[in-house]
């Protein structure tokens, strides 16, 4: 066999391997990854868009459950694109089957792929299944689809690599469950997801910009929409530069060994 | 070129703990090697070093002539590694385990399940290949390790305990298995708690103790170190007449112990033996000749 730093094409086979088995371990147990935020997401539409909704009125010139739609489909998104690679990344260690590749000589780069594609590929399908449960309740229309896009897949690949950082440093299983309860749905709910944040108080207004996911439920909602709190371009900004950092960071971790060797 | 060679190898842990001391080591290339120490004597630390689960403090380590600073994923497609501890996914299925090795080392999908079948085939689990894993015996999962260390067809196999736990039947049906891998060429690297095993299957050998290797030699030049064997003879007729200076020393009416210097020949005890009416009717080693010696050289250096 030939050195691998000559052979980019057994790389990529190898990449290939770590990202199919990560689609096929969330295929396998699509109970409890695929259905049970199709089903939250579900009871989301129900109880704030259509019982509580219909009696908050329009909100930016959308009635509030095609105004929260947005805002629930990229949750879904954050959660499922982080959950995935946190608990399959924290498995691998747990289980010492994240051995198997360490001992092989696919760079940890493409690893660090693998895993977050997986992650991505996760959250975007639970994206789509939850946009399917959202057309049952209200129509929905797109804005700009390349928008749209790009923030799906920036964000979904942010929180991956968010989930990558958490495995890499958790030692238990509460290591995994802290950040997602801790501080991921906190920022997630302040993320206005449910509110546009000029109903609030001027100080509680300026607080919630420091949160990064209010940029991408903005981002995502402005290419839905065409309404968002922020430009833009500040979303895409934010989005891409936490992306470079997290992504620097995860690599400088598993390059140093943190968390995966001795 | 070794298949293997350590120079001045380290490790100490974050905790304080030195688990290896400067350990120079070589491998001959087609060689059956041991590498044998009590728990805790740094063998793990070192194979964890050599593939890359452990970080090393100092030293050098090169496999079949790459050095690992310079270019390990090189390094690695030369080397397989059995570990001591289950280490696959306990929800996947043999077949998705070794297949997946393959395709971690660049192997594409078809090829790879091909070679997946052609090894769990040889590791007599094909008929478990759709079955989870975790549902596998004891036995049947140290196999699946075997069979996915050697989906790339590695130069330099390291097995490290690959025989716990498993029954003697199993047992004899895997060193069988390695003699021939050895044979088509693969160098092996073993390190087990069954003497027994390492003298039977090995031709060189290497011995850890407190992170250093303190015995690097030929089986045959170390077993030659031993200087008395101890034999436990089953016999018939009255050993009380024996004489003083006959180097036995009776445990029973039946059984007696046969101490017996290097250099000197079973056939005189047997003769003395004979000649005062006493029949021998079996005879077996006291205790394995490698334990004696392992367990001197660990023993001498703890003191």
């Amino acid at each position: 066999m030939t050195s691998p730093k000559s052979q980019p094409r057994t790389n990529f086979v190898a990449f290939k391997t770590v990202l199919r088995k990560e689609v096929q371990r969330f295929m396998r147990i699509w109970l409890q990854t695929l259905l049970p935020p199709a089903i939250t997401m579900a009871l989301y539409f129900v109880i704030f868009g259509n019982l509580i909704g219909s009696r908050i009125g329009t909100m930016q010139g959308y009635s509030y459950i095609q105004y929260i739609a947005p805002g629930i489909i990229m949750m879904s998104i954050i959660t499922n694109a982080y959950q995935n690679v946190v608990s399959s990344f924290f498995g691998a260690k747990f289980q010492r089957h994240i051995e198997e590749i360490l001992v092989s000589p696919v760079p940890l780069y493409y690893v660090l792929l693998g895993y977050v594609v997986g992650g991505m590929c996760r959250g975007i399908i639970v994206g789509v299944i939850v946009t399917c449960v959202a057309l049952s309740f209200t129509d929905l229309k797109i804005h700009s689809y390349p928008i749209t896009f790009a923030v799906v897949v920036i964000t979904a690949a942010l929180f991956a690599t968010a989930g990558m950082i958490n495995a890499i440093f958790a030692r238990k299983f509460d290591d995994i469950s802290i950040v997602p309860t801790f501080v991921l749905t906190p920022l997630t709910y302040l993320g206005g997801v449910f509110y546009s944040i000029d109903l609030l108080p001027e100080f509680w207004r300026s607080l919630s910009l420091i949160n990064p996911i209010l940029y991408m439920v903005n981002g995502f909602r402005f290419g839905m929409l065409g309404v968002s709190d922020i430009p833009i371009l500040y979303a895409f900004v934010v989005a891409v530069g936490f992306c470079i950092v997290l992504g620097t960071l995860a690599l400088i971790l598993l390059y140093r060994g943190i968390g995966i060797r001795t | 070129m070794f298949a293997l060679e350590l120079r001045g190898l380290c490790k100490t842990y974050a905790n304080g703990h030195i688990a290896l001391r400067g350990v120079e080591l070589t491998v001959e290339k087609g060689d059956f090697f041991a590498l044998l120490g009590p728990n805790g004597a740094g063998k793990s630390t070192a194979i964890g070093i050599i593939s890359s689960l452990v970080n090393k403090t100092s030293g050098s380590v090169r496999v079949h002539g790459i050095d690992i600073d310079d270019d390990f994923p090189r390094a690695k497609t030369v080397l397989g590694v059995v570990p001591q501890e289950i280490n696959f996914s306990q929800f996947e299925t043999p077949l998705e385990i070794v297949a997946n090795q393959a395709g971690y080392f660049g192997i594409p999908p078809g090829e790879a399940h091909e070679r997946a079948e052609e090894k769990l085939n040889t590791a007599k689990l094909w008929d478990k290949r759709s079955q989870p894993s975790r549902n596998l015996s004891g036995g049947m999962k140290r196999r699946l390790m075997i069979a996915r260390a050697l989906v790339h067809d590695p130069k330099l196999l390291i097995l490290d305990e690959p025989t716990a736990g498993v029954d003697i039947e199993i047992r004899r049906s895997m060193w069988r298995f390695f003699e021939t891998l050895n044979a088509d060429g693969t160098t092996i690297i073993l390190t087990t708690h069954y003497l027994e095993e390492a003298e039977n299957l090995c031709r060189n050998i290497a011995i850890i103790d407190n992170g250093e290797i303190v015995e690097h030699t030929s089986m045959k030049d170390l077993l030659e170190q031993l200087h008395a064997e101890v034999f436990r003879l089953d016999y018939d007729g009255d050993a009380s007449a024996l004489p003083a200076q006959l180097p036995v020393e009776v445990l029973s009416d039946h059984t007696m112990e046969v101490r017996l210097a290097a250099g000197r020949s079973l056939n005189e005890i047997f003769a003395s033996l004979s000649s005062h009416q006493v029949i021998v009717k079996s005879m077996r080693n006291k205790s394995n000749r490698l334990e004696e010696i392992f367990v001197r050289m660990v023993s001498n250096d703890e003191s």
